[in-house]
């Protein structure tokens, strides 16, 4: 069952030598418990398909399905609602809440979308190795824990699609596949569709499915 | 090199730069603005000081206020050097003006200035010398008059021939100027008075200069406030530029000295706007302050204002100085923390935590001298140093209660947008604080000043109410005039009550003694704050006398002491009686006894009580042919009154919404540079599924909780001010004391102006990340920061 679907996306940002196309019709498709690695070199658009996918950012055409819904039709506050409930987001820089503890990062976007699950939310804890850091803010971790932070936060909620855009991109190397390891585990486990960002052939190696964005298409 | 890649920062960060220059250039302004007035102000005093006499210059008086001429002239002969003025009051068409004539071949230096290039023989013939302003007053002049700046502003200065005509003191003169040493022993029915004039003056009204240079000094502070967090957060912002120019080998001196070199540069420009500001701002206030120090303390000071070298490079001092104590901490931590290491907003929070606590140590140890203060000073300074303690404690304790109340909504928050509302509201709080405490002070300020006012208003219209309650009062033209009016009045009115006063030294202060008939109208209206029993009996049996307020705070003289009356001797104090908007002392005592003590003192004023007012008027007008001025019914005395009140508080009330007003800029200066900051903060909550909306609807709502909650302890340090205004500072200024009452609906439209203050500074950053459709928040994703 596919969860998430892009059709036909483009993209172009205005520039003072005008238009600049960034994705010229990109179509996808992550089935659930899939897990698929998007590669491609800097300034290649990952991020962006990333964003509209997210719906952060509305593409100029095409459709974003998750489940039976298009993201891209919706207005911001539904896609906000949609996002709330059904995707989750991690990122290079980890962004979490500052002026939050840990517990409370981790359960806030499932209080927020109203699916909050204590005992799911615990053992997600445990299985991230966070249980003892829950009463400490963000600043006080290191970025691997802040990272587990992140993908339990994201992870939480339940959502159907999982993107990451480089999650591994500021760890070291071992750090990095610890992290890249669990996401996966538990995204596969969860039944999610995770779509994910990296530079690291090796990582990507471990995916089910591999993507290279390369002049605005995938190759 | 380096000062580019520094001021760059400025250029794309054009709003911060606006905020720095307007907040230095507002302060500037406002202390510099208040500095013209106080300059203006005792300039004129001085005007007044050499016109009258020459410094230190005594006089001699008869305790009736007038003597004879032939004084002079025997005095003369005794070679004793003295010169012979006649000083009085001139009704010209709308306008009263002071008549003083002299002699011009024995007066005193001071007025040759006056006379230097005028000429001398038409001054003989009847012309005379005002200064521009006073002449733009009439439209037709009583006598023909010279322009001249040398004469203070409402003075006519014409021979003493000319004087005694139209104050119809013929033969009279009304005191003489001792040029020489004083005789030995006075001569007989004499009496030497120290009274310089201008030196009276001064002492009189340094209190309202004070009040200005009070508050000049707040606006000042708060608008530091604005540059200090601007200058912060430019510096908090650079950091990383700061970090490359020393990787790149710029050395830690060239860039303190280029970060320096910026601030005086800022410093420089924000000055020299400062001082124009303050330029127009002084001589659009200044009117109003002329009004009020004529109108409360007779004193003569000009309309329009002048231009001083000395001010200007003052003011330029002034901006310099702030811009030194507003960066100076921003160099320091340049020195003194660790440049390379990467921003760290946990450990600044951590650092700003013991911060914390040292301003909380500040603000008791603040807080323990003002209660000293209270306890054991004395004195206007006293007065005004406990309010700057007081003040200053207030707002050091402002970030950390606010913390507190914070971290208490957090513990009782339910929802995740509301703990997450206020953790972050309290994470920012350091960040906002100096803001912050710079609306509470502006806020305080306004509370205290408002509900001093309003008391003062309350009180004044109650006692004005019980003090006029003659229908009319006349002003006749000489005392002959007053002894006909009197005989003509009294078939026909209820009573005629003649007012009649000498110049006196109270207990070492200048004042005056007043003489009051034994009548219904004062024994049912008079107020008293202070009384021994059967106060008017004793009063009518010559048994005491009455003092004003003025008098009992000064000397501490209170019902069962005594006070030496000049001619009278020691008499006991039988009451005390507010006299507000009186500067002097004064004393009562019954008509009979005065005019045994002080026989032959004219009537300057007759109250008069009627049933009839139109037809006494008309009487007056018709068949005793007074002219319209010399009448000022009950309605008109007390609108006058009235409005020298309004007037009086019209430049604090001014003075007030620029604090306000600067305070407002602050909050919007720091929230349009924290906007940047907050970012970083929104991002993963916008992520999370908050929409831009909320967001943006947080952002302002977090703005208002902030004012609201700063407007709630602003209450009570407001009414603390206001009580130490009412209880300290107008005792010691003006003499009189007064109850506090509050005025709840003038809380409620503060608190308003407070909410629209702050929406006004917030909404523009909220309305950017509204608008903005998430650009700035993906770039925080997406860009390495
Ligand atoms: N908001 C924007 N405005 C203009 N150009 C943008 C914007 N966002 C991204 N770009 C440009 O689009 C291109 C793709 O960016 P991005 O998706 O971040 O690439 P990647 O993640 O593959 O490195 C880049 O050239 C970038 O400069
Ligand atoms: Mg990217």
């Amino acid at each position: 069952m596919t969860l998430l679907a892009l059709e036909d996306i483009r993209k172009s940002f205005a520039s003072a030598e005008g238009a600049v196309p960034v994705l010229q019709g990109v179509s996808l498709g992550v089935a659930a418990g899939q897990v698929v690695a998007l590669t491609g070199e800097s300034g290649s658009g990952k991020s962006t398909l990333l964003h509209i996918a997210a719906g952060l950012e509305a593409p100029d055409s095409g459709r974003v399905l998750i489940g039976a819904q298009d993201m891209a039709a919706l207005p911001d506050a539904g896609r906000a609602k949609l996002r709330r409930g059904t995707v989750g987001l991690v990122f290079q820089q980890f962004n979490l809440v500052p002026s939050l503890t840990v517990g409370a990062n981790l359960a806030f976007q499932a209080r927020l979308a109203g699916v909050h699950d204590p005992e799911f939310c615990a053992a997600l804890a445990v299985r991230l190795g966070l249980s003892d850091l829950l009463a400490r803010y963000p600043e006080q971790l290191s970025g691997g824990q802040q990272q587990r932070v992140a993908i339990g936060r994201a992870l939480a909620a339940k959502p159907k699609v999982l993107l990451a855009d480089e999650p591994t991109g500021n760890l070291d190397e071992a750090t990095g596949d610890a992290v890249f390891a669990l996401m996966l585990e538990l995204a596969r486990a969860q039944g999610a569709a995770l779509l994910l960002v990296t530079h690291s052939a090796r990582l990507a190696g471990q995916c089910d499915r591999n993507l290279h964005l390369r002049a605005g298409r995938l190759a | 090199m380096t000062l580019t890649a520094l001021l760059s920062h400025w250029l794309r960060n054009k709003v911060q730069l606006a905020m720095l220059l307007a907040g230095l250039t507002l302060a500037t302004a406002l202390w510099s603005g208040v500095q013209a007035l106080n300059a203006q102000a005792r300039g004129a005093y001085a005007t007044a000081a050499a016109l009258v006499s020459e410094d230190g210059a005594s006089r001699l008086v008869a305790p009736s206020g007038q003597m004879d001429q032939a004084r002079f002239a025997e005095l003369r002969a005794q070679g004793v050097l003295v010169s012979p003025v006649v000083e009085g009051r001139l009704a010209v068409a709308e306008t009263r003006v002071t008549l003083l004539g002299i002699e011009p071949l024995t007066a005193p230096q001071g007025t040759a200035a006056a006379l230097a290039d005028g000429d001398l023989q038409a001054f003989f013939a009847g012309a005379g010398f005002a200064h521009p302003e006073t002449l733009a007053e009439f439209s037709a002049p009583p006598m023909p008059l010279s322009p001249s700046n040398a004469v203070p502003v409402g003075t006519l200065l014409v021979d003493i021939g000319t004087a005694q005509r139209f104050l119809g003191m013929e033969g009279q003169i009304s005191h003489l100027l001792l040029t020489g040493p004083a005789p030995d022993p006075l001569p007989d029915g004499l009496q030497l008075a120290q009274a310089s004039e201008g030196a009276e003056l001064e002492g009189l009204t340094d209190s309202f200069h004070l009040n200005l240079t009070a508050f000049g000094a707040l606006a000042f502070a708060v608008g530091l406030f604005i540059v200090h967090s601007a200058v912060g957060l430019a510096f908090e912002q650079r950091r990383g530029l700061f970090r490359t120019l020393r990787s790149l080998g710029v050395p830690l001196r060239s860039l303190t000295l280029a970060l320096a070199f910026e601030l005086v540069l800022m410093a420089f420009v924000a000055g020299l706007a400062g001082l124009a500001l303050g330029y127009v701002l002084a001589a659009a206030l200044l009117p109003d302050v002329a009004a009020t120090l004529r109108g409360l303390y007779g004193a003569p000071v000009p309309g329009s204002l002048q231009f001083s070298p000395v001010w200007a490079l003052a003011g330029l001092a002034m901006a310099f100085a702030g811009a030194v104590l507003a960066g100076g901490q921003a160099l320091w931590r340049l020195w003194h923390m660790p440049v390379l290491a990467p921003a760290q907003p946990r450990a600044w929070a951590m650092a700003t935590g013991r911060a914390m606590r040292w301003q909380v140590a500040g603000a008791l140890a603040l807080g323990g001298v003002a209660v000293a203060l209270a306890w054991f000073g004395s004195g206007l300074f006293a007065g005004f140093a406990l309010l700057a303690a007081a003040l200053l404690s207030a707002a050091l304790l402002t970030p950390p209660v606010l913390a507190l109340g914070l971290r208490g909504a957090a513990r009782l928050a339910q929802a995740p947008v509301a703990q997450w509302f206020w953790a972050d509201s309290r994470q920012n709080l350091p960040r906002l604080s100096l803001a912050l405490m710079a609306l509470m002070l502006a806020l305080a300020a306004n509370i205290g000043v408002g509900t001093m006012v309003a008391s003062f208003r309350a009180t004044f219209i109650g006692w004005l109410d019980q003090r006029l309650v003659a229908e009319f009062t006349i002003t006749p033209r000489d005392a002959a005039q007053a002894v006909a009016l009197e005989a003509f009045l009294a078939p026909r009115v209820n009573a005629v009550l003649p007012l009649r006063r000498v110049d006196a030294t109270l207990a070492g202060f200048p004042g005056a003694v007043f003489a009051m008939r034994d009548h219904a109208t004062f024994r049912d209206n008079w107020p008293l704050i202070a009384d021994v029993p059967d106060v008017w009996d004793r009063l009518a049996a010559e048994d005491g006398a009455l003092i004003n307020e003025q008098l009992a705070r000064r000397a501490n003289l209170w019902p069962g002491d005594s006070v030496l009356l000049p001619g009278a001797g020691s008499v006991p104090v039988l009451g005390v009686y507010p006299d507000y908007g009186n500067p002097l002392t004064q004393a009562i005592v019954t008509e009979g006894w005065f005019d045994r003590l002080y026989p032959g003192t004219p009537t300057r004023q007759l109250a008069i009580r009627t049933d009839d007012p139109s037809a006494t008027r008309a009487a007056l007008l018709d068949e005793f042919g007074l002219s319209a001025q010399a009448i000022t019914d009950q309605a008109q005395a007390k609108a006058i009154s009235m409005a020298i009140f309004e007037r009086t508080f019209l430049i604090t009330g001014a003075l007030n919404v620029l604090t306000l007003s600067v305070a407002a800029l602050a909050l919007f200066a720091t929230l349009v540079t924290l906007s940047g900051l907050r970012l970083v903060q929104l991002a993963p909550l916008w992520a999370m599924g908050l929409t831009l909306r909320q967001l943006a609807g947080l952002e302002l709502a977090r703005a208002l909780v902030l004012a609201g909650l700063t407007m709630v302890l602003a209450l009570p340090v407001g009414l603390m001010l206001a009580q130490v205004l009412l209880a300290v500072i107008n005792v010691q200024a003006f003499g009189w004391r007064l109850p506090l009452q509050v005025f709840p609906a003038d809380w409620a439209q503060l608190a308003l102006w407070a909410g629209l203050a702050m929406i006004a500074a917030a909404a523009w950053p909220a309305w950017r990340l509204w608008r903005g459709g998430g650009g700035p928040l993906l770039r925080v994703f997406a860009y390495e920061r």
